[in-house]
């Protein structure tokens, strides 16, 4: 592959790792910002069905920490298979060090 | 056995077991020293990150404060969990790309400029030694309040744990050491939960059972706690009293702030590769959170105790640990109308009769996880596991902060800019004197704590949010971004925060009331408006200056491809 091509080829994964990064965030944003906080007074008046829990305090104190772990274990994901599709993974290199 | 005799055996086999690890994970070279030769295995990593990252504050104050605050304290528990997503997203593959030892070295390589490299070293000494006074602090609470000794010995003993196992092993002692605290300080922090998640609602998951019924009454224990608040003349606690705003701007700052603290970024230099990196970001939220979602319910079942336990009742009758806190002075009380009960109510108070009840017992917020197992009645092994839990989070996070500096004055500031010319053993060797002194001061700073330890943390997050964070992401994010603008960036983001907190905090305390304050927002809060400066600061300055040189920009292409990470740090290590 000649440097021109390789070039173009980063370029088309730094703008996909970009677009993983703008979704994620924007979850990221919704469950703390505005479930948690913006709308916690809204969300407030529903009860999760079973417990004592309002929705909006619920979201503050509990659903936002679990949205947080589920968020990066899906970057990782999404990454590991971005990399070996445009072939810029890590081989062993620097596996054993 | 007596809770004094649990207490000190269980805190005498965690610190043996500290030093076992210490001994056999000895460091050898810089980059076992730094950074753990970058052989930590992801899974590890982020139990160490988590002990790392879980201070006395995490583990000692927060479940006391959400108690006290209800859902305004939440603020703390998104703010500190959230971070990391930012770390895994935006920071953490890259920085391990890059592959240097410290975050100095990453913002003075990029932005080519010994200035940039100056004012991140001195940001990073000065987030790190607020950070490591307090950790000190709480380790000699801990030592006075569970074995009865005097603080400055508690605090002298705890120095000479970390002095051991910091000095002689590096990032790998930390790292290993870390491991075990972190088991000890979560199975500390969940045996009493699950405890008091059983006795008080029957289930024994405590991130479900805050939400469930009081087995005693069968009405939800949230509603019961709203109900309590109401009749004492508290706020709701599922409610917050903090405007939307105000919650906003905390809980940004406490985010950026977290993805922005040195001692938090340069555990992910220590892994293998850049996936790793990632992973290990993923690996550490999960442990965080396994403590962070039961601190709520830690917070709500110790609320619901200590009402129970002290609502009008007679003074005379208080039970043991309340005299036992009574004389460390962090519980007190004061019989206001004389009739010998406890009135422990808010500032709406009244009785039947319509009239005001003036509040009568004070409670420092920081005793109720210390002290909720003895207000619950639960076993005095667990009463002295909780003690050996916090000095694990108290040592852990002292530890990492120790290194910091020690990295920062032998690294960033001798080898990289006095004496480049310095040999790995002479390098090797002023790192463990570094990391000595810094213990030193720590616990001069433990023993003798500034006044305002409480107040310099808010200092410590809004400086990292402010400083760090913007110039690392744009670092990465923008190939324009250049010296001139990273310098004026962290300049006015810093002045700004520092100027806003210095005032409330310093110069004018008793002006420090919501009116006073710009759009609502408290200091607490006002890092994430100097994030916002920095972040536009540099991106102008930038615009109207010369842009980076090539070599820069290919700094920026390289770390943004993960191949190639395990020869990285032959390079500019």
């Amino acid at each position: 592959m000649n440097q021109r091509a390789a070039d173009r080829d980063h370029l088309a994964y730094w703008r996909r790792n970009l677009r993983y990064v703008g979704v994620l965030l924007s979850i990221w944003a919704l469950a703390s910002y505005g479930a948690g906080i913006v709308f916690a007074d809204a969300l407030d008046t529903i009860r999760i069905p079973g417990t004592g829990f309002p929705l909006g305090f619920w979201f503050a104190q509990q659903g936002a920490i679990y949205v947080f772990v589920v968020l990066i274990f899906v970057y990782v994901f999404l990454m590991n298979r971005l990399d070996r599709e445009f072939d810029v993974d890590e081989r062993d290199e620097g596996g054993a060090a | 056995m007596t809770v004094l005799q649990w207490t000190a055996t269980l805190v005498g086999l965690s610190f043996a077991l500290y030093i076992g690890i210490a001994i056999w994970s000895r460091a050898h070279s810089t980059s076992e020293f730094y950074v753990a030769g970058k052989g930590v295995h992801p899974l590890a990593n982020g139990m160490a990150t988590a002990a790392d990252w879980m201070s006395a504050a995490s583990f000692i104050s927060m479940a006391g404060i959400v108690s006290f605050l209800g859902y305004d304290g939440s603020v703390y528990l998104m703010g500190w969990t959230g971070g990391y997503v930012l770390l895994a997203l935006l920071l953490a593959p890259y920085l391990r790309k890059f592959g240097a030892f410290t975050v100095p070295d990453f913002v003075g390589d990029r932005y080519y400029s010994q200035t940039a490299r100056v004012v991140a070293v001195i940001c990073a000494i000065f987030v790190s030694f607020t950070y490591v006074a307090g950790q000190m602090r709480g380790v000699g609470i801990v030592f006075s309040r569970f074995l009865e000794i005097d603080i400055t010995l508690g605090v002298a003993i705890g120095m000479g744990i970390v002095f051991f196992y910091a000095v002689l092993g590096g990032m790998k002692g930390i790292t290993y050491t870390q491991v075990a605290q972190y088991c000890v300080l979560i199975f500390a922090y969940t045996v009493p939960a699950i405890f008091l998640s059983m006795m008080i609602t029957g289930i024994p998951i405590p991130q479900i059972g805050f939400g469930a019924a009081e087995r005693e009454t069968g009405t939800f224990l949230l509603d019961r706690l709203n109900g309590l608040h109401e009749e004492l003349g508290f706020a709701a606690y599922t409610d917050g009293t903090k405007s939307t705003l105000d919650v906003l701007a905390i809980t940004a700052a406490l985010m950026v702030g977290t993805a922005g603290l040195p001692h938090v970024i340069i555990r992910f230099y220590t892994v293998p590769r850049v996936r790793d990196a990632r992973l290990s970001v993923g690996w550490a939220l999960v442990f965080i959170a396994l403590l962070y979602t039961a601190a709520p319910a830690v917070a709500v079942f110790a609320r619901t105790n200590l009402l129970n336990t002290v609502t009008d009742q007679p003074y005379a009758e208080m039970p043991e640990w309340f005299t036992k806190w009574e004389t460390t002075g962090l519980i007190s009380y004061e019989d206001h109308n004389g009739d010998g009960l406890i009135q422990y109510v808010g500032a709406d108070a009244v009785n039947q009769a319509g009239t005001p009840v003036r509040n009568e017992l004070t409670i420092d917020r920081d005793i109720m996880v210390l002290a909720n197992p003895e207000i619950a009645r639960l076993p005095n092994w667990v009463v002295g596991l909780v003690a050996a839990g916090g000095l694990a989070a108290a040592l852990s996070t002292a530890a990492g902060l120790l290194l910091v500096l020690s990295a920062a004055i032998s690294h960033d500031l001798l080898k990289r800019n006095w004496r480049p010319d310095i040999s790995e053993q002479g390098e090797l060797i002023a790192a463990r004197v570094s990391a000595g002194l810094a213990v030193l001061v720590a616990g001069y700073l433990g023993i003798n704590p500034p006044g305002f330890v409480a107040e310099v943390v808010a200092f410590a997050f809004g400086l990292a949010a402010a400083s760090f964070f913007p110039v690392i992401i744009l670092g990465i994010f923008s190939k324009r971004l250049n010296r001139e603008g990273a310098i004026s960036g962290m300049l006015c983001g810093i002045t700004l925060t520092a100027a806003y907190i210095v005032y409330f905090k310093f110069v004018n305390p008793a002006a420090n009331l919501a009116e006073n304050w710009w759009f609502g927002i408290s200091p607490e809060g006002i890092g994430a408006i100097g994030t916002a400066v920095n972040f536009a600061v540099a991106i102008v300055v930038s615009r109207y200056t010369p842009p980076p040189p090539p070599e820069a920009q290919r700094l920026v292409e390289r770390i943004r491809l993960p191949r190639g990470a395990g020869e990285a740090h032959e390079i500019s290590g």
